[in-house]
């Protein structure tokens, strides 16, 4: 006992020096977080002219008027969190069932693989592109359906209210919901397969059919999975700017009508920047300090959601 | 589009030219920034100026009037570009003084899209009216009135406007403030406005965009956009009730009945002159007072007083306007000023 052990003493070797890989890890981590916090306190900021001058005024005022300093945030308010809902229903149902379809052995796998391949492709596609495609295929159709719908459900339903424009929130809806499919897809469809094996077998043991079985037993299993990714592609759908600002017509007024323009904070940040002085500037960054909440936030009850969802189910096995 | 595209090219391949041969010759560089309405023109004369001398490299980047403003107050070019030239209070903060110079002009039009119905005339009223969204359809009988023997449909007239921040906007809403007492108390004038109907879209290629796809709709763009699109261009009626046609000569006209004060900035809200196409604007570039350094400084000048002379001639062809006689000497007057 009077010598160490050679095993110790290496042991001791590997202690004793700086252990640089965590001191570097821990360095990338702070850093991360740092950019973050960063990031908020320099849009605080700036923003603090506009939030002592406007305060929570700010939020509800309906008028954003830059050439006469009234600068209230509403519309756009109102108009990033419907288009990304209606994006959300739109996708929601699409996207399940595509990742159902992609989880269970309706067809031979290497089938499943390409088809998941390009579903998760359309996450690769640059949004500006999606903008574009927007322009070309789907405001022609908006703006054709959409004066048909003007036309007979307008005069009862507000909601479709005319004149029909191509530029509108449906549109621009209907172009976020494709590109928050892969996000729901892929998500949706990682839980799908984390569902154990033996709920599955368990089920057709008990003499479920294959619809009873996806239905009753691996969809609730998954549920957390698939909120989770609901959650997140929210998110996604509140930030998308680009294509958004290419589609919606960018117009400020309050409106029930979804084929009328409307405008999200994403959108006005990329528009109105550039030439923004003064206290348009702190009201741009107020506005950009609420998205940065609302995204933030969303994100945050998702990856919460998302983690309770795999702790469950491995607890499960 | 094609034109600003290739023309850009152009310029990008000349400047990784005299990139690579700078190094042997002894090599000036000044840079600009600001407007982007007359980018492709100040490009086009940096190109051929830098073809006359060589050595001399101009780069200006299209980062808008707004932009162009705040670099030049913080000292971070050689010279600006805005189409709202300076403000008396932007121009006070800025510590080595600023000598404003109209260098070339250009008209607004209204492009639209009505299907084989070219020249529609629009009164003073109607187009006022039009963008405050109380004329909303084409067969509004004040559009008939001035266009007997035209049969217009019956179609919603969709308003397209500019979603960012812009001169075009800032000139266009000061001639319909100047116009309309109630565009001017509903809406008022600036860079941004919010428009009471419409759709909007960025960038003068947004808006040609959106007329372009949208039947029935009209919008507010520089003449050269309209040209390059082949898009139809209302005649419009002007202070002395004449309806003229969005031209070059038109628009020169207007320049010319313009008597410009001492800092050389003013805009022709609303011109009365015979011939006077309504919405012309001039746009500046903007130079500091004093220079430190006095090879940039005759490098600057030099460049400026190239596009007033030489560089003129590019204008009609990218659009623009040439400047008249009367001011090119009052510009070269103000150009001798700069230390």
């Amino acid at each position: 006992m009077n010598s160490p052990s050679p095993e110790s003493s290496a042991l001791d070797e590997y202690k004793s020096g700086p252990d640089i890989f965590r001191i570097l890890c821990w360095v990338a981590a702070a850093a991360t977080v740092a950019t973050l916090a960063w990031i908020v306190y320099e849009i605080v900021k700036q923003a603090s002219p506009a939030i002592s001058e406007f305060g929570f005024g700010f939020i509800t005022g309906k008028v954003w008027s830059a050439n006469r300093d009234i600068f209230g945030v509403l519309p756009f308010l109102i108009g990033t969190v419907v288009s990304s809902v209606i994006a959300i229903v739109i996708a929601l149902p699409l996207g399940l069932s595509v990742a159902i379809f992609l989880s269970e052995d309706f067809l031979p796998l290497p089938v499943r693989q390409v088809v998941r391949f390009v579903v998760e492709l359309l996450a690769a596609i640059p949004s500006v592109v999606y903008g574009l495609w927007g322009i070309a295929v789907v405001i022609p159709l908006v703006q054709e359906y959409g004066a048909i719908l003007a036309k007979n459900l307008g005069p009862s339903i507000p909601l479709f209210k005319g004149p029909a424009f191509g530029n509108s929130m449906l549109t621009a809806s209907l172009v976020l919901a494709l590109m928050i499919l892969p996000t729901i897809t892929a998500i949706s469809r990682t839980a799908l397969v984390a569902v154990p094996k033996t709920l599955r077998e368990g089920a057709y043991a008990l003499g479920a059919t294959r619809w009873e079985a996806i239905l009753g037993v691996i969809m609730p299993t998954a549920a957390p999975g698939i909120v989770a990714a609901t959650i997140l592609a929210l998110g996604r759908a509140m930030g998308e700017t680009m294509a958004i600002a290419m589609l919606i017509g960018n117009s400020s007024r309050l409106t029930w009508s979804l084929l009328s323009p409307s405008g999200t904070l994403a959108g006005l940040l990329a528009n109105e920047f550039g030439e923004a002085s003064g206290l348009q500037i702190a009201s741009l960054m107020y506005a950009a300090l609420l998205l940065v909440v609302l995204t933030l936030g969303v994100n945050i009850i998702g990856e919460a959601v998302l983690r309770r969802a795999q702790k469950n189910v491995a607890g499960a096995l | 589009m094609t034109t600003h595209i290739s023309s850009l090219a152009r310029a990008a391949a000349i400047t990784a030219l005299f990139a690579t041969a700078g190094s042997a010759l002894a090599q000036t560089q000044i840079s600009g920034a600001g407007a982007s309405f007359p980018a492709p023109l100040y490009q086009r004369w940096s190109q051929e100026f830098a073809a006359k001398n060589p050595g001399m490299q101009v780069n200006y980047q299209s980062v808008g009037s707004g932009a162009g403003i705040k670099q030049f107050t913080e000292n971070l070019v050689n010279f600006g570009a805005s189409d709202a030239a300076m403000t008396d209070e932007q121009m006070a903060k800025v510590a080595k003084g600023v000598v404003l110079i109209p260098a070339t002009a250009g008209s607004i039009v209204l492009a639209y899209n009505l299907p084989g119905l070219e020249g529609i005339k629009l009164s003073r009223e109607v187009y006022a009216g039009i963008f405050l969204g109380t004329v909303t359809k084409w067969n509004d009988p004040k559009i008939a009135a001035a266009n007997p023997g035209i049969d217009l449909p019956d179609m919603d007239i969709v308003v397209c406007v500019r979603s960012d921040g812009s001169g075009t906007t800032f000139v266009f809403t000061k001639h319909l403030a100047a116009i309309s007492p109630q565009f001017k108390d509903e809406v008022g004038e600036g860079t941004a406005v919010t428009w009471p109907v419409g759709v909007a879209g960025k960038g003068n290629e947004g808006v040609t965009a959106l007329v372009k796809q949208t039947p029935g709709g009209i919008g507010y763009v520089e003449f050269g956009y309209a040209q390059h699109n082949k898009l139809p261009m209302a005649t419009l009626e002007n202070k002395s009730g004449e309806f003229v046609v969005p031209t070059e000569e038109s628009g020169a006209a207007t320049l010319a009945s313009v008597e410009l004060p001492e800092n050389l900035r003013i805009w022709p809200s609303d011109p009365s002159g015979k011939g006077d196409y309504p919405i012309a604007t001039f746009t500046w570039i903007l130079l500091y007072k004093t220079y430190d350094d006095a090879k940039i400084k005759n490098a600057v000048v030099d460049f400026v007083k190239f596009g007033l002379t030489d560089g003129q001639q590019f204008a009609p062809e990218l659009g623009y306007i040439k400047l008249p006689e009367s001011v090119i000497a009052k510009c070269m007057a103000a150009l001798d000023t700069v230390q």
